[in-house]
């Protein structure tokens, strides 16, 4: 270990010089992270990694094996297991963060604490908040928690993508598939419209005669000539969009007769995937960090919390300005945090942040588009400085080559989360 | 080999009513065909050529990178064809200039040749093959601008592994630090000219595939120096 190796030579030559290592585990500055997903597990790998044992980094994260919510849809398509979805904190343990399998409940800023549902509080120097999102109670009039079995929402990741896979396989012969998604601002833009275009591959092969309906409140959505392209030529027939011009922002569930109300009309189906409107996690609202929209504003230069300085907040709940919410920005923002967290404990230099994004989707097989672009601090947000977007109408052999970079990234980024 | 047979003189001869004209204006096929002989090991031009440890130079002109049926290219040539490179005058002139600058890691054996006329003439001698008009230059090759553009002293600048290792965080969110290439190439232990060259080939646009020259765009001549000293060295 590393650390030994330090302190070793310290003592023999040049102590002073070395001296941060050499404080006891209870007297390291202390780092507590909530959440572990692309945004928190990065954060504690990054901080435990560079800063070779000088800090002291918890990471606190309900489950064991987490399931990362981007690639639930090539699950829903049949294009991966369950099971590649699963990673467990066993070598971010091993490179010496404190894994706490718990839930965050509460933030006490005064005391700089952090309240456990198991009943522990855990002191913190810097505290690194990465929850995702929870939804909007009531946004969609008929919907809520208590239903999500009946209507998944199936957008964190874990046993709602099962379900809903499950429910759509049970599809009668010609039924329909119908999915409520949600406004601006969410998680992964163009996820919606790839778990239409897998559950459409999933149902031509399954169930061809069997029906998509889309009820949406926004007039356009990511990707969308890429999609629309992509589901005429490979699923024509199959998908109806009804937009808001058509009151798709007007409308109710009943879960109790499986209906979906659109704009008075009533609609009977066999699924209904509801993606609500969302806000931040809900322990960044607990701890006070959120503004009315229910997101937590961060500064663009290191994402910390305009309400707090110990505070940073990263991915999907922080309000920063032009990065899309999702599992690629969390994990940018984190590792500009993590910097400034070890800047700001040890003295370790801090360089200019700088963030990127790239989501990838895919329509059909080896039918993958992304988009993406690179991102820079200014002012009062992070703003974008270049971009780029796959392009209609183009050729097999880029369509497939950018399917296989999504799974090279998949690869990318969990080695990069997880250790 | 198929480019010294005896039947290449009448195939030649029958093609050049249509691509006499194009060679000519590339430079002096003749020469060429001599120079080609360091090429020869490896690759078959001319009539009944075949894929051999490299494939087949018949129709180069005009053909995209990695897209003949069946040969075994390396990934990193697979991946330029997926990414949309063709070979033309100016793809094929920068490519055996420099292998490594504009597609990195091939299974391609060849140094290069740096002189401007030498590449001249053996592309006039390989345009013979290539029958597709469209190939015709519009200007000489020398028109081209030298891509990619670099002055030596950006390939003397000492890169900072400090400041490469920070950097390489954006980079690793695609490219494993263990060095997996699954759909994404893997970038550790290059040398760090390579690197360099490979990370201004995008700069300039050189190098297809929208990701990386986003990425390259905004990176100083430092930073990249950096980020090339830093993955040298990365053991998985």
């Amino acid at each position: 270990m590393d650390l030994n190796r330090r302190l070793f030579l310290g003592a023999a030559t040049a102590a002073a010089t070395l001296s941060a290592p050499m404080l006891r585990a209870q007297d390291r500055p202390k780092v507590v992270v909530i959440g572990g997903g692309a945004g928190g597990a990065t954060a504690a790998h990054y901080i435990a990694k560079d800063s070779e044992g000088a800090i002291d980094v918890t990471l606190v994260e309900p489950s064991r094996t987490y399931h990362t919510c981007f690639f639930s849809n090539l699950f829903l398509g049949g294009f991966v297991p369950v099971e590649s979805l699963g990673h467990s904190y066993g070598k971010l343990a091993g490179m010496g963060v404190n894994v706490v399998h718990d839930w965050a409940v509460g933030v006490d800023r005064d005391a700089k604490t952090v309240a456990l549902a198991g009943g522990g509080s855990l002191p913190y120097d810097k505290l690194i908040i990465s929850p995702g999102i929870d939804f909007v109670d009531g946004s969609v009039p008929g919907w809520s928690l208590a239903t999500q079995s009946v209507m998944p929402h199936a957008y964190k990741g874990g046993t709602q993508a099962e379900l809903l896979k499950a429910q759509i396989a049970a599809m009668p012969e010609g039924g329909t598939y119908a999915m409520v998604a949600p406004p601006n601002p969410y998680r992964c833009p163009p996820g919606p419209y790839e778990r239409v275009s897998m559950v459409a591959h999933h149902l031509k092969q399954a169930n061809p005669t069997a029906k998509i309906l889309i009820v949406d409140p926004k007039e356009k959505f990511s990707k969308q000539a890429l999609f629309e392209e992509g589901w005429a030529k490979h699923y024509g027939g199959m998908i109806d969009w009804i937009g808001p011009d058509f009151g798709g922002d007007v409308v109710e569930v009943r879960p109790g007769t499986m209906e979906i109300v659109i704009d008075g009309a009533v609609e009977k189906v066999d699924v209904a995937n509801v993606i609500p409107a969302m806000k931040a996690g809900r322990i960044a609202e607990q701890a006070g960090l959120t503004n009315d929209a229910g997101w937590a504003p961060v500064s663009p230069d290191m994402m910390q919390s305009r309400e707090d300085e110990d505070i940073h907040v990263l991915g999907d709940a922080s309000q920063q300005g032009d990065m899309p919410k999702s599992g690629f920005s969390a994990n940018s923002q984190a590792k500009v945090a993590a910097m400034a967290v070890r800047g700001a404990l040890t003295g370790s230099k801090v360089f200019p942040a700088r963030y990127s994004n790239t989501c990838w989707s895919l329509i059909a097989t080896d039918d993958g588009v992304k988009v993406g672009a690179s991102y820079q601090p200014t002012d009062d947000k992070i703003s974008k400085v270049d971009g780029f977007i796959s392009q209609t109408g183009e050729d097999a052999a880029l369509r497939k080559a950018t399917y296989e970079e999504s799974i090279g990234w998949y690869q990318g980024i969990t080695s990069d989360m997880f250790g | 080999m198929a480019w010294r047979s005896p039947t290449l003189a009448s195939f030649a001869l029958a093609l050049a009513a249509g691509a006499a004209y194009a060679a000519d204006e590339i430079g002096d096929a003749d020469r060429g065909a001599d120079l080609f002989y360091e090429c020869a090991g490896c690759h078959e031009v001319g009539a009944g050529a075949v894929d051999g440890v490299g494939p087949h130079l018949n129709g180069i002109f005009g053909r995209r990178a990695g897209a003949i049926e069946g040969y075994p290219y390396s990934k990193a040539m697979a991946r330029a064809g997926a990414d949309g490179m063709e070979w033309h005058l100016d793809t094929l002139d920068a490519y055996i200039e420099n292998p490594k600058a504009l597609v990195s890691r091939t299974r391609m054996n060849f140094d290069g040749l740096s002189e401007p006329q030498d590449r001249a003439d053996m592309l006039a001698y390989l345009r013979i093959f290539s029958a597709n008009p469209a190939d015709i230059p519009e200007a000489e090759p020398t028109a081209r601008a030298d891509l990619p553009d670099l002055d030596p002293a950006i390939l003397a600048i000492e890169g900072d592994p400090d400041y490469g290792e920070y950097l390489s965080s954006e980079c690793t969110t695609c490219h494993q630090r263990d060095g997996g290439d699954g759909g994404i190439p893997a970038i550790i232990l290059w040398p760090t000219e390579d690197f360099v060259v490979a990370m201004h080939a995008y700069k300039q646009k050189m190098r297809p595939h929208p990701v990386m020259q986003m990425m390259a765009a905004r990176l100083s001549d430092e930073e990249i120096a950096a980020l090339a000293a830093y993955f040298a060295t990365l053991n998985p």
